[in-house]
């Protein structure tokens, strides 16, 4: 019955077929590293995309002549289409938000990581886990399919707003198998999300070694287990508003179409539905999400500060119930999305209430870190000045946040580039950096070699010059009073002298892609040729750190290792090295846990 | 300090490790964590279903005392007796005996299938009548989208779960007689009913005319 019981009958030998040990997996570091592949993949796509759209917004007059030999339909001689520029908008969104920003923190990293740094062998639920990863694979084929199905990918947004997610081709080609296409996707996204996020609530409640107590475990582990939380209790959500949105498409019903819609000239035979219904069941998974996709590298980056000041997390507990505040508070602000919606003011109020109140648990955060960097003996790795970015990327995203979330400040900026700008910061670029953070942090541990540090520090630079010059002049476009979604400014008087700006952030965006070569260089140097890295090259404290690089099949060898520490102690006053690993032997004084 | 050393005594203090948190497998735990996302997938179908209604103006009643109410009463009858017989399949399986596991699951089994046979029955007497998902004889057409969509997400997972109780009485039959494998699937089932027990008032009592005098 015992775990204990469970582990000794385990044989510590892999299986030798071929698929069963790198394809099929049941190993929770094969199935982290296949999440990160899947959302390196979909990263990759996902950028290209980006490219597009603001190449269309700097040059709307360009002749795109190779788009046009890859869609003819969409960018038929080479003017890029409306519809195409939407569509394009739509995927690029789609995709990030999905197959990127939650699945690569908590599918790859989380899966990698949480069960080392507990002391545990596997997930749980190892088939769970291997199924996880296998139906978000299908997810993202069945998203990729939406770009050759005649008609094209959908154009209804990340959101898929009704009416026009619900009506079919009559709103656009795109609208027809694409946009079905697109909502089968995100119903198995949903259902593998929240299958992986029981298994990592199961693992961190139940798996935790011998003196891994809750207030011993590292930062990460809590916010990978908050993160599952939020997933297993906003997904389903998700997963019930597709089924009504696909029966709406399919089956007749009118869920989220309101009578007398008259569409290109054509009466549509629906009614008694509320489009507004779409929006308070997507923003009730929307909002958690951001938090799905941002906690993690909020985990990540206080274990590398940590780290590499080389001093305990200042206010551990305080984290901890900052991280769960988030979490909390994140269920109860999704109104903040749809304040233009014609919202009851007192109901406005009390979204935008709740949605500051945020900014509490979040400056704590930041204080905190900051607190961590104070006095330390800083050193700058590349892991270390990817965190630092993240920290200020959270800053300054996190004060547009404080516009965007009192009702009467939205109002005027609601769908500009004011809120594309924000979230692009906080929940996209951010997540980003902390992703960042964790590969260069957790590369020699995963793959056993050193990536390089110099052309690390560089990717670091080029990128935080870059992304600063894309998002925050999108604040001031907003301002202006720049709608998003716009596929041609030009077009539009009250837009005019907005031209140079959007230049300006689209130069900024290639310059930022073509930085990326910089990190897949590093990467496949790395791998290929990369020093080949100790145990524990960072000094550091948890627990993978206490097993070779890359680990042994099921993470250890022999026992488990049994903790006697807290997960944060550098510079302990008295103690031989300036880092206490939290596998060391216990010293005089029972050590706290934070 | 003093403050933070008592809260640290306890579940956040010391842990020996390979403990089951609560008591419960792993198993069991994925079971209830499962079901907590399971309710909220039908608590968005009840928030619809309940934003929908109340914005409406014409939002029919049309269900009379005979046959609707004494069907799904009889329905209901059948899933709440499934849950008692299920409770009888658990505790023969924490005493061992396996031949009554089986004929438990398979009474759980018959009561499940009596549930769907009737509701199946229903829908076939409703569609007769009219009613599709696009339109209704009688008022708002979101009548017959909410109800088929609610009555059906939980039709499927009453199919599924005696497809579960097939499995779990099937294993049990061959003598593989896994530690609380029947306990997880009656957490399963017991939330179908409990769902029901959702469902049943909201759709079916509140559906009822009262009478043309009174409304």
């Amino acid at each position: 019955m015992s775990t204990v019981h469970e582990h000794a009958a385990h044989v510590h030998v892999p299986p030798d077929n071929f698929m069963a040990r790198w394809v099929f997996s049941k190993d929770h570091k094969v199935i982290g590293i296949q999440y990160w592949c899947l959302a390196l993949a979909a990263v990759l796509v996902g950028m290209v995309l980006s490219l597009i759209i603001r190449a269309q917004l700097a040059f709307p007059t360009h002749n795109f002549e190779l788009l046009s030999k890859i869609f003819p339909n969409g960018v038929a001689g080479g003017a890029i289409a409306p519809e195409f520029y939407l569509s394009m908008v739509t995927m690029h969104g789609t995709i990030m938000v999905f197959f990127v920003l939650t699945t690569a923190p908590m599918g790859g990293f989380g899966n990698y990581m949480l069960p080392i740094q507990i002391g545990a062998r596997d997930m749980a639920f190892p088939t769970l886990n291997m199924l996880s990863f296998w139906v978000t694979f299908a997810g993202f084929l069945v998203i990729m399919a939406a770009f050759f199905v005649e008609g094209g990918a959908p154009l209804g947004g990340w959101t898929a707003y009704p009416p026009l997610s619900a009506l079919g081709v009559i709103a656009s080609p795109g609208q027809g198998t694409g946009m079905n296409l697109w909502i089968v996707s995100i119903a198995i996204f949903c259902v593998g999300s929240l299958l992986g996020a029981l298994n990592f609530i199961a693992t961190t409640l139940g798996l935790r070694t011998k003196g891994m107590s809750l207030m011993r475990m590292p930062l990460t582990v809590w916010a990978w287990f908050t993160t599952a939380v939020l997933a297993l209790l906003s997904f389903p959500v998700l997963l019930g508003a597709g089924i009504l949105l696909l029966l709406d498409r399919n089956a007749g019903t009118s869920f989220f179409i309101p009578g007398g819609l008259v569409v290109a000239g054509e009466q549509i035979d629906h009614r008694g539905g509320s489009p507004i219904l779409w929006q308070h069941l997507f923003w009730f998974f929307g909002h958690p999400e951001v938090y799905i996709a941002i906690l993690p590298g909020m985990g990540a980056t206080s274990h590398i500060l940590a780290t590499f000041a080389r001093k305990p997390v200042f206010g551990y507990r305080a984290m901890v119930f900052a991280i769960f505040a988030i979490g909390l508070l994140g269920f109860f602000v999704w109104g903040h999305h749809m304040f233009v919606s014609g919202m009851s003011p007192y109901t406005g109020l009390a979204f935008s209430l709740v949605t500051l109140a945020i900014g509490v648990p979040s400056a704590i955060k930041t204080i905190n870190w900051l607190g961590t960097l104070w006095g330390g003996r800083i050193r700058p790795t590349t892991a270390m000045l990817w965190s630092l970015g993240f920290v200020s990327l959270f800053v300054s995203g996190g004060l547009g946040g404080i516009f965007l979330g009192q009702n009467a400040v939205d109002l005027y900026l609601h769908d500009t580039y004011f809120v594309v700008g924000h979230f692009h910061l906080i929940m996209g670029v951010a997540a980003i950096f902390g992703m960042f953070a964790a590969t260069y942090y957790w590369f020699p541990k995963m793959f056993g070699r050193l990536l390089n540090e110099k052309m690390g520090k560089l990717h670091f630079i080029l990128t935080f010059i870059g992304v600063n010059l894309i998002f925050i002049p999108m604040h001031g476009l907003g301002m202006i009073g720049h709608p998003r979604r716009y596929y041609d400014g030009s077009l539009y008087q009250f837009l005019g002298g907005t031209d140079g700006l959007h230049t300006l952030i689209t130069w900024a965006a290639f310059f930022t892609v073509t930085a990326q070569l910089v990190f897949l260089i590093n990467l496949v140097w790395g791998w290929s040729k990369g020093e080949r890295a100790p145990d524990n090259p960072w000094d550091s404290t948890s627990l993978e750190w206490a097993t070779t690089s890359p680990p042994p099949f099921e993470n250890f060898e022999g026992d488990e290792p049994e903790v006697h520490h807290g997960p944060y102690e550098y510079s302990l006053p008295g103690s031989a090295r300036d880092y206490v690993m939290q596998t060391d032997a216990p010293s005089r004084a029972p050590a706290q846990g934070g | 300090m003093a403050v933070a050393q008592s809260q640290s005594s306890g579940l956040a203090r010391f842990w020996g490790g390979g403990i089951h948190p609560y008591g419960i497998s792993h198993k069991k735990l994925g079971m209830w964590l499962f079901l907590a996302s399971d309710s909220l997938t039908f608590a968005a179908l009840i928030f619809g279903y309940a934003y929908l209604r109340n914005a409406s103006h014409d939002w029919p009643r049309p269900f009379e005392f005979y046959p609707s109410i004494v069907v799904s009463t009889a329905m209901t009858f059948c899933l709440l007796t499934s849950s008692l017989t299920m409770v009888l399949a658990v505790h023969h399986s924490q005493h061992g005996d396996a031949r009554k596991v089986v004929r438990w699951l398979v009474a759980t089994m018959v009561g499940g299938l009596a549930f769907l046979i009737l509701h199946a029955n229903e829908w076939r007497e409703l569609i007769q009548h009219g009613m599709t998902t696009r339109s209704n004889p009688w008022g708002d057409p979101m009548f017959g989208a909410t109800f088929f969509t609610m009555t059906g997400l939980h039709m499927f997972h009453v199919l599924t779960g005696v497809l579960y109780l097939g499995y779990v009485a099937l294993n049990h039959s061959r003598g593989k007689t896994e530690a609380d494998s029947v306990e997880v699937c009656g957490l399963y089932w017991h939330f179908v009913d409990l769902v029901w027990m959702f469902i049943f008032p909201l759709v079916y009592l509140m559906s009822v005319s009262l009478g043309s005098a009174t409304h």
